[in-house]
């Protein structure tokens, strides 16, 4: 291994009350430094109010093979929608 | 364009898997880091986004030639802007490369040495004021004929990249064409100024987008593949049909005196340029290719203390706070 820096994952809020959105990576020496470059590499033009950083090998991942097994089960139970159930119309807005 | 000439890799793998994975890309399904993937597809993205890549870093040059002697205050300020924007430009792009398991270092290192290849354009000078205007309008505008479409390019993290960078292109161009506006429509000498930019940047940017398809060996397996869009030829007329309307407002003229209307082909016929100029620029011998690669190995060895220096205060750091828990 070489004296690179690490990678960083960069996490952004848009605006106030939006979740943190994940908008790209960057290398870094430390988590200090990162948010510093996050700041000029993905916020230039307002794009955002707060940032995260995270070391990408602390991330950990859902492996792309076990898609079937992980989301397969959810799309058999269309009851988890509520357009699943009939409401009368004359019940009203539920 | 960016990424002109970019060879595709042969892919020998199961056929099975790979029916899959263009049935995956023919509907229109982002293939992801972790996803399987042909080496082939593997090594074309690598060797195009990192051409992309070196392309915006390299592109910096330049204009950043300029920054010191901008004639006001404000476009100082606008091209430094455009010039930070470029560095961030060749950032996603370097990070969409290394999800397809290069390093930064590594792919640096080929731009240095010259294992990898950067767009032809940017080895030529920006000699007057003029040119920077030059560059944003048409540089930035064959630039853009290229991004837009790929934003629909199959991989994911490149499509992003691109995403972002559209958004911010369109800057470039309309700072471009506003600053060489100012001279088209200013005194004599700095009509004249403008026109000679246009002069010479006219065929080294339709250059930009590569040789013509008819000797463009390598487009099928990309276009095949989503990471090439439009063919080269597609994407040059559409760049003449939109620049030559805009050279027109200013009062410039094209310098091509084949450059004419097509009423039954709905386009303008134009020159091709000095194709046998392109090779030589791509081989080496453009005006500032050598100028171009000292800087970046010079700036990149330049840097190394700084680099080192950080990383060894991260790790000092870390330690004592390992130390101290």
């Amino acid at each position: 291994m070489k004296n690179e820096w690490p990678l960083w994952e960069v996490f952004i809020r848009g605006q106030h009350g939006m979740s943190h959105r994940h908008v790209g990576s960057l290398h870094a020496p430390d988590a200090e430094m990162a948010i510093k470059n996050a700041r000029d590499v993905y916020t230039r033009r307002n794009e955002g109010v707060s940032i995260w950083v995270v070391e990408a090998n602390n991330i950990s991942a859902s492996s792309p093979s076990d898609k079937g097994p992980l989301y397969e089960p959810s799309e058999s139970k269309v009851y988890r929608h509520p357009t699943f159930f009939d409401i009368p119309d004359d019940v009203g807005a539920m | 364009m960016y990424a002109q000439m970019v060879q595709s890799e042969a892919t020998e793998e199961d056929p099975a898997k790979l029916g899959e994975f263009q049935a995956k890309i023919d509907a229109d399904i982002k293939i992801e880091p972790k996803d399987w993937m042909p080496q082939g597809y593997r090594k074309t993205l690598i060797r195009q986004i990192g051409q992309h890549a070196h392309s915006e870093i390299v592109g910096q040059l330049p204009e950043a030639n300029w920054i010191t002697r901008a004639p006001t205050l404000e476009r100082k300020a606008i091209l430094l802007a455009k010039v930070q924007d470029e560095a961030g430009h060749g950032l996603y792009l370097y990070c969409a490369a290394e999800t397809l398991g290069v390093s930064r270092d590594e792919i640096t290192e080929m731009l240095l040495d010259g294992r990898m290849k950067y767009s032809s354009i940017f080895n030529y000078p920006t000699l007057t004021w003029a040119d920077v205007g030059a560059v944003g309008w048409l540089v930035d505008g064959a630039a853009i004929m290229n991004q837009v479409p790929l934003q629909r390019t199959s991989y994911g993290p490149y499509s992003r990249a691109m995403i972002r960078i559209c958004k911010e292109e369109s800057f470039h161009q309309r700072q471009g064409y506003d600053a060489i506006r100012k001279m088209a429509e200013g005194t004599a000498e700095q009509r004249r100024m403008a026109q000679d930019a246009l002069n010479r940047f006219w065929y080294p940017s339709l250059m930009m987008f590569g040789p013509s398809d008819k000797d463009s060996v390598h487009s099928a397996q990309s276009m095949a593949w989503k990471i090439k869009m439009n063919t080269n030829d597609e994407l040059r007329q559409k760049f003449v049909d939109q620049t030559v309307p805009q050279a027109e407002y200013l009062g410039l003229t094209i310098p091509d005196p084949q450059l004419k209307w097509n009423e039954d082909r709905g386009h303008y016929d134009f020159s091709e340029p000095d194709w046998a100029e392109f090779f030589d620029v791509i081989k080496g011998n453009g005006p500032c290719n050598v100028d171009r690669l000292a800087a970046r190995n010079k700036a990149w060895d330049d840097g190394q203390w700084v680099r080192d220096g950080l990383l060894a205060h991260a790790k000092k750091k870390r330690a004592g706070k390992v130390a101290a828990e």
